[in-house]
């Protein structure tokens, strides 16, 4: 589904991501982990193009995102991103930041939209929310229907950056239990967080980053159970510490 | 000091209609100037925060020319040389046939120079919104057009009320200028109500009144309207 091939990436002379390879099966889920700065995000934001990247190739259901002849806003229209702010559009209310994306970009009719928004706010428990402007949510609430929002599009794929980072601790949960109920319903999600938890729930596969390598992708068993590097390891007795 | 006061003279014939023909060209002026900037400055502005180099320093090189310029300076620039700078016949059909030309070159002036000061402002609008929103809109396949229509620009030009509203405060001030190249619009009037009658202190007073009045106005308009598009539970935009 997705597929990175040694993929680097360098901001002038500063290379962020070094000849990183992965995939994404079908279904899978896949949590990303590793310091701050080693190039988590700027890792996912290349899978659906909003980082270019210099060398290496990235397939998303079989389309190079890096072709200069690849139409990305169509391959975006079906890869859902939720990001660590929220980024819901506050000029318009939760049900318009729903269906915006639909509209514009699915030429679906107002009806249709209208009926997938209903559904969708229902999914992540905020219909009695519908009408309200995103100021006026908590961030728990703003960032399900940042994921109501990207489920409306029918996407192949997710992919989270740091989704509950923002969050006040009683509020991670919420949006969590949203995202389990995705990993379980068969979702294919690529999940950058530091939420262990949510990695030992539903994670196939763990990948470890440091300073824009991947340094460890194993499944969830091997990267718990059993020795790794030296760099996961501290980077591990750190997080989960807290 | 020896003045005989006659508030009179502003309500005799032909003095009133002076002042209310001076009144009407200096709406003209500034609402004519003031869609030119707004248009133009809305697209200099949007271009200085686009992906493309090409586009942003075009946009510089606009906004830098026409902000530092004095606006006096510009204003005889247009009226008295740029006729001369043009192909003959095209100079000649400026200086001849060009329909109100004093009128026309007062709002190209003020207008185009008013254009870098909005430019200004819609690029801090868009700038103040950040990465995030742009990035949530083309994640979900807006196109970069798209996020600018949906996205950014409604939430800027909110943010940028008050100083849209103070601009086109500054332009209708401004054009006052436009007397030097001989539009009779308030200001003048009001000086040729004087050397007509003598009665300087009741002309300016009149037009100062009336410069006050549209500005109370204006700004009364657009708190009215800056409640309106307030968004529901935002304290402040353009944090973040
Ligand atoms: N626009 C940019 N220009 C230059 N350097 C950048 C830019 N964006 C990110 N970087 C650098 O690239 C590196 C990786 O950034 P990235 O945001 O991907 O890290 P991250 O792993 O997501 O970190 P965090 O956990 O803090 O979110 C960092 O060192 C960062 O300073
Ligand atoms: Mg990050």
């Amino acid at each position: 589904m997705i597929e990175l091939k040694n993929v680097s990436k360098w901001y002038d002379e500063f290379q962020v991501l070094n000849d990183c390879s992965t995939q994404v099966a079908k279904g899978e889920v896949v949590v990303v982990c590793g310091p701050s700065g080693s190039g988590k995000s700027t890792l996912i934001k290349c899978v659906n193009g909003l980082e270019a990247f210099q060398k290496g190739e990235i397939y998303v259901d079989g389309t190079s995102v890096g072709d200069a002849g690849t139409n990305l806003p169509q391959l975006r229209s079906h890869i859902g991103m939720v990001f660590q702010n929220f980024e819901l559009f506050p000029h318009i209310s939760v049900t318009e930041n729903i269906k915006l994306a639909q509209l514009k970009v699915l030429g679906r009719s107002d009806d249709e939209s209208q009926q997938n928004a209903a559904r969708l706010l229902e999914r992540v428990g905020l219909s009695d929310q519908a009408d309200k402007h995103p100021a006026q949510l908590s961030g728990g609430q703003q960032q399900r229907v940042a994921i109501a929002r990207a489920l409306a599009m029918d996407p192949v794929a997710m992919l989270f950056d740091e989704p509950t980072s923002a969050l006040d601790p009683e509020m991670i949960n919420e949006v969590l239990d949203v995202m389990v109920e995705l990993a379980t319903d068969g979702m294919t999600m690529m999940v950058v967080t530091h939420e262990m938890g949510f990695a030992r729930r539903v994670a196939d596969r763990v990948i470890f980053m440091d300073e824009g390598r991947i340094e460890e992708d194993c499944s969830k068993e091997e990267f718990f159970n059993s020795e790794r590097g030296e760099r996961a390891q501290i980077f591990l007795s750190k997080i989960l510490e807290h | 000091m020896n003045y005989n006061w006659d508030w009179g003279v502003l309500i005799r014939e032909p003095y009133f209609e002076w002042l209310v023909s001076g009144f009407l060209w200096t709406i003209s002026v500034s609402v004519a100037a003031w869609i030119l900037a707004f248009s133009l400055g809305s697209v200099v502005g949007i271009a200085r925060t686009t992906n493309s180099k090409l586009l942003r320093g075009i946009g510089t090189c606009y906004v830098e020319t026409f902000r530092n310029i004095p606006l006096l300076v510009q204003m005889f620039l247009w009226y008295f040389v740029f006729p001369e700078l043009l192909p003959e016949d095209a100079g000649m059909w400026v200086k001849r046939e060009l329909p109100m030309p004093e009128f026309t070159t007062a709002v190209v002036c003020l207008g185009l120079y008013t254009a870098s000061r909005v430019a200004e402002q819609v690029r801090a609008g868009i700038e103040a919104i950040g990465q995030g929103q742009r990035n949530a809109g083309l994640a979900m396949g807006l196109t970069p057009a798209q996020v600018y229509r949906y996205v950014l620009l409604p939430v800027s030009y909110r943010i940028i009320v008050p100083p849209l509203t103070s601009e086109f405060l500054t332009i209708f001030k401004n054009s006052s200028l436009a007397l030097t190249i001989g539009v009779l619009e308030t200001t003048a009037q009001a000086r040729q109500i004087e050397e007509y009658t003598f009665q300087g202190f009741e002309a300016f007073t009149a037009a100062t009144l009336l410069y006050i009045i549209v500005t109370s106005t204006v700004m009364l308009l657009m708190k009215l309207i800056e409640g309106r598009l307030r968004i529901p539970g935002m304290i402040s935009l353009g944090a973040k």
